[in-house]
């Protein structure tokens, strides 16, 4: 039998790939697509008379195929449905990496999830604390409340946007350029980022417009998200590499990183790299970037 | 756990198995079909007896149709079987005595 090891609170979660926990063929070797976590759907991808076998599915998939590196996170249904507390005592007795609350509203949301985890670690003899969760913030009051979601729990590493529903409770349509995210998704972020926790941009739906995708995330990217969720194993690689840094990125972090070494040595605390003035929190950026081009495979050097 | 009556689970789909299940007196009867019979015939019939073992089942007629399913979907898929035969799928499951 399987047991996973402790899952990491903040890891690389670039890409989290969608897939019907009740479907043999498609979670048997999810694995080998390489994306950072995988979303096992009890939800949504489920029809209401297989949500019981979709959890004996799912549990004995996590017992039995070694997922390794790839994280395992599972949507459970939401808290308005008679099958969240089952779909818990499943998930903490499988031992899931991490679950993911479907229309989170609220921080009371995260502390009735949270408590009801509390109970199945106990009752499953799982270490305490070691379930993690994620909050999807489906609707204008989910997103409205993303801050207290976010700081709701220290289970909970990071919050992603959903924005199919919320779409539909906006009245409004995808737009090219996505304006009609712009206030959601800039919320969301600065929420997650003033909680000291990780965010993820919704999934693209249309899978032949291409296009559309990779300016989507090309632009979760320039936002500051810190992943995306995605629907197909062809949107991966391209996800990868836009969150990953150039090697111009790379080249300049490294310069500010060493100069600021040398700097530092001398005294100095504000001072120019090629003509632009640089202190403190630059370096830390830089630090970020490398440490991120480390963890992306994308860096040669040696700092 | 006692077979109190008829239920299915899985699907016909690549990668599973469906599971039908029926009430019989005092007796076990598996009946497999399997587009794979020959070379894994044996393994399908050990798993399945595995997992009725552990699940306390003596009686039953179990009729198994394999879309070349590993074992821990034919495992999962007569364990569904056994708790829908049970009215117990819903909650409550034991999960932890799920070997």
């Amino acid at each position: 039998m399987i047991t996973r090891p402790k899952p990491e609170k903040f890891r690389l979660r670039r890409s989290m790939m969608f897939m019907n926990a009740q479907k043999p063929g498609l979670i048997k070797d999810a694995y080998i697509y390489g994306t950072d976590s995988i979303i096992l759907d009890l939800e949504d991808a489920v029809a209401e008379n297989q949500k019981d076998m979709a959890r004996f599915s799912l549990y004995n998939a996590m017992k039995s195929i070694d997922y390794g590196d790839t994280e395992v996170i599972v949507r459970i249904n939401g808290l308005e449905t008679p099958h969240w507390q089952e779909d818990i005592r499943c998930c903490v007795a499988a031992g899931v990496d991490g679950i993911r609350i479907a229309k989170c509203e609220s921080a009371d949301d995260v502390k009735k999830v949270e408590a009801a985890v509390d109970s199945a670690e106990k009752e499953f003899g799982v270490e305490e604390g070691r379930t993690l969760l994620m909050a999807a913030l489906e609707s204008p009051l989910g997103i409205m409340n993303a801050y207290q979601i976010c700081t709701a729990s220290d289970r909970l590493f990071g919050c992603a946007i959903s924005a199919g529903d919320f779409r539909k409770s906006m009245h409004v349509k995808i737009e090219k350029g996505g304006i009609e995210m712009f206030t959601a998704r800039g919320q969301v972020v600065m929420a997650a980022r003033a909680a000291g926790v990780q965010c993820f941009d919704t999934m693209w739906p249309n899978i032949d417009d291409e296009a559309g995708f990779e300016a989507e995330t090309i632009q979760a990217k320039k936002l500051g998200f810190d992943g995306k969720s995605l629907v197909n194993p062809r949107q991966i690689a391209f996800v990868h590499q836009t969150f990953a840094p150039t090697q111009k990125e790379i080249a300049y972090a490294e310069k500010l990183v060493r100069s600021f070494n040398e700097q530092a040595d001398s005294g100095v605390g504000v001072y120019t790299v090629d003509g632009k003035m640089v202190d403190i929190p630059f370096f830390e950026d830089a630090r970020r970037t490398i440490d991120m081009a480390k963890k992306t495979g994308v860096y040669h050097g040696d700092l | 756990m006692e077979i109190k009556k008829n239920a299915v689970a899985g699907t016909l789909e690549s990668s599973d198995a469906q599971i039908t299940v029926e009430p019989a007196q005092g007796k076990l009867e598996l009946n497999i079909q399997s587009s794979v019979l020959n070379q894994y015939g044996r393994q399908i019939k050990k798993v399945i007896l595995e997992t009725l073992d552990n699940l306390d089942v003596k009686s039953g007629r179990f009729y198994v149709v394999d879309k070349g399913a590993l074992d821990c979907t034919i495992k999962a898929r007569v364990e569904g079987a056994v708790y829908r035969s049970a009215d117990a799928a819903e909650k409550d499951i034991k999960w932890g005595a799920l070997k």
